[in-house]
């Protein structure tokens, strides 16, 4: 379990995705690995709640409702350590560009919703490194949740924050536990300097300015491989 | 009065906990078992409400935890944070409950043996520090203190094979099982002597007889709960 590891030992760059159920980042950042792999950029993608082994006892514990705030944010957190130890750092040794569709952000920001001292949830979570870039698609409130509930969803108990009892109606609760992420966002935003990206606009506009920042920012020269990204 | 070794649990007043939290840690082979159905007994006898507690038993996560160790597949650091969840689930379902209600909890190890295992395995301390900052700081903690020579004289003796994880084996010490269990257990003892200087607890010789080690944990729990 070695420390935190010095930058240099990362030749790979880390382009994290945050924001809100319905601000369109998964779209937009498909839409940057696409471009990667189409132009053979070495390049691979990650989302945030995918490991295998966790998966079984998170979705026992989310369907018995035996979590609380503290076990709800540590089987997350064990999720993404997973995921950081056997996808994400080993890629960026490898030299890859990493895009992550979420990032240790998201747990920062539910997990302090529900009530979780910050200061425990930031430590531990530190072991992830900070991304080279961490874009922030920030919608007004009122656009992301009309873009949600328009298509009559199926609000999952915890997705709508049902476990925090803030209304009996899951659509009300919905609304006032993203309200609560949607600020936690902002907050982050400012702490950890997020790239915030005006996602109210067409996806072909918002998606120009996501290449035009990473272009900038990343000397991608150093990324052109033979390898042809991930199916 | 208890309280937390850090900012504690969302919603919890330690102030409201009433019983009392008792550690008794050691290795495997320490006695720990036997002393702890012992000690249940005997404060049972005497009318008091015992509620056990150990590590891996959570409702949440102890058969998928048992189920990962099998086939040794996750990274060390997901390990410990899985164990982590696994003992908070505990600590919020079990010995907080029980605490409130009036009850001695005898839990059969606690943060320590988690964070001494992890320690070996290389995790930074202020890290571990903080991830159990979330525990109830215990009335009174016991560690049985065998040496690894004896601790192999009573597996052999009792004729079971020595576990893969308290052997040391993940790590790599030594394809040797008798000489990584060895270096492994006195890793791990260095680990609690090191937790011992920051979180005080008491030392017990466990290469006595088990009566005496009993009749020793006795006398240091009266103490305990004569203030009850």
């Amino acid at each position: 379990m070695p420390a935190t590891p010095a930058p240099r030992e990362i030749p790979g760059k880390l382009i994290a995705v945050e924001g809100l159920d319905g601000s369109g980042k998964s779209t937009q950042v498909y839409l940057i690995k696409r471009w990667l792999e189409l132009e053979g950029y070495k390049v691979f993608y990650t989302e945030w709640n995918s490991s295998a082994i966790v998966r079984e006892a998170t979705r026992k514990g989310k369907k018995r409702n035996l979590l609380t705030p503290t076990t709800f944010s540590l089987i997350h957190c064990t999720d993404f350590a997973d995921r950081y130890e056997r996808n994400i750092l080993p890629m960026l040794k490898a030299g890859f560009i990493v895009l992550a569709d979420r990032y240790k952000f998201t747990g920062l920001a539910r997990d302090g919703v529900r009530g979780c001292p910050e200061r425990w949830v930031e430590s531990l979570y530190s072991f992830a490194v900070q991304p080279d870039i961490t874009f922030y698609f920030r919608l007004p409130l009122n656009v992301a949740l009309g873009r949600i509930l328009a298509g009559r969803p199926e609000l999952k108990y915890h997705e709508a924050g049902m476990d925090l009892n803030l209304s009996p109606d899951i659509v009300e609760s919905f609304r006032i536990f993203q309200g609560r992420i949607y600020r936690a966002y902002e907050r982050l935003a400012r702490k950890y300097r997020f790239t915030t990206i005006d996602s109210n606009r067409p996806v072909e506009v918002i998606q120009e300015e996501v290449r035009r920042i990473i272009r900038e920012r990343i000397d991608m020269a150093e990324y052109k491989g033979t390898f042809r990204g991930t199916p | 009065m208890k309280k937390f070794y850090g900012e504690g649990l969302p919603g919890v007043d330690p102030g409201a906990l009433k019983g009392k939290l008792i550690v008794i840690e050691g290795p495997d082979g320490s006695g720990r078992s036997t002393q702890i159905a012992v000690l249940t007994d005997w404060l049972e006898g005497r009318g008091y409400a015992v509620e056990q507690v150990g590590l891996k038993r959570s409702t949440l996560i102890g058969a998928e935890l048992a189920q990962a160790k099998e086939g040794n597949i996750l990274s060390p650091r997901t390990l410990s944070l899985f164990y982590a969840t696994d003992f908070a689930d505990q600590l919020e379902n079990r010995i907080i409950p029980a605490l409130r209600a009036g009850f001695i909890v005898l839990a059969d190890r606690y943060i320590y043996t988690l964070m001494a295992r992890d320690i070996v395995r290389g995790a930074e301390f202020e890290w571990l520090r903080s991830v159990y900052s979330i525990a109830l700081v215990p009335d009174i903690v016991m560690y049985l203190r065998v040496t690894p020579q004896r601790l192999l004289e009573r597996y052999i003796y009792r004729g079971r094979e020595l576990d893969y994880w308290e052997s040391g084996m993940d790590i790599g010490f030594s394809r040797s099982w008798y000489d990584s269990f060895i270096r492994y257990q006195t890793e791990v003892h260095r680990g609690f002597a090191k937790l011992q200087e920051l979180y005080g607890f008491i030392i017990v010789n466990g290469m006595r007889t088990p009566r005496a080690v009993t009749r020793d944990l006795q006398t240091r729990i009266e103490a305990v709960i004569s203030s009850l």
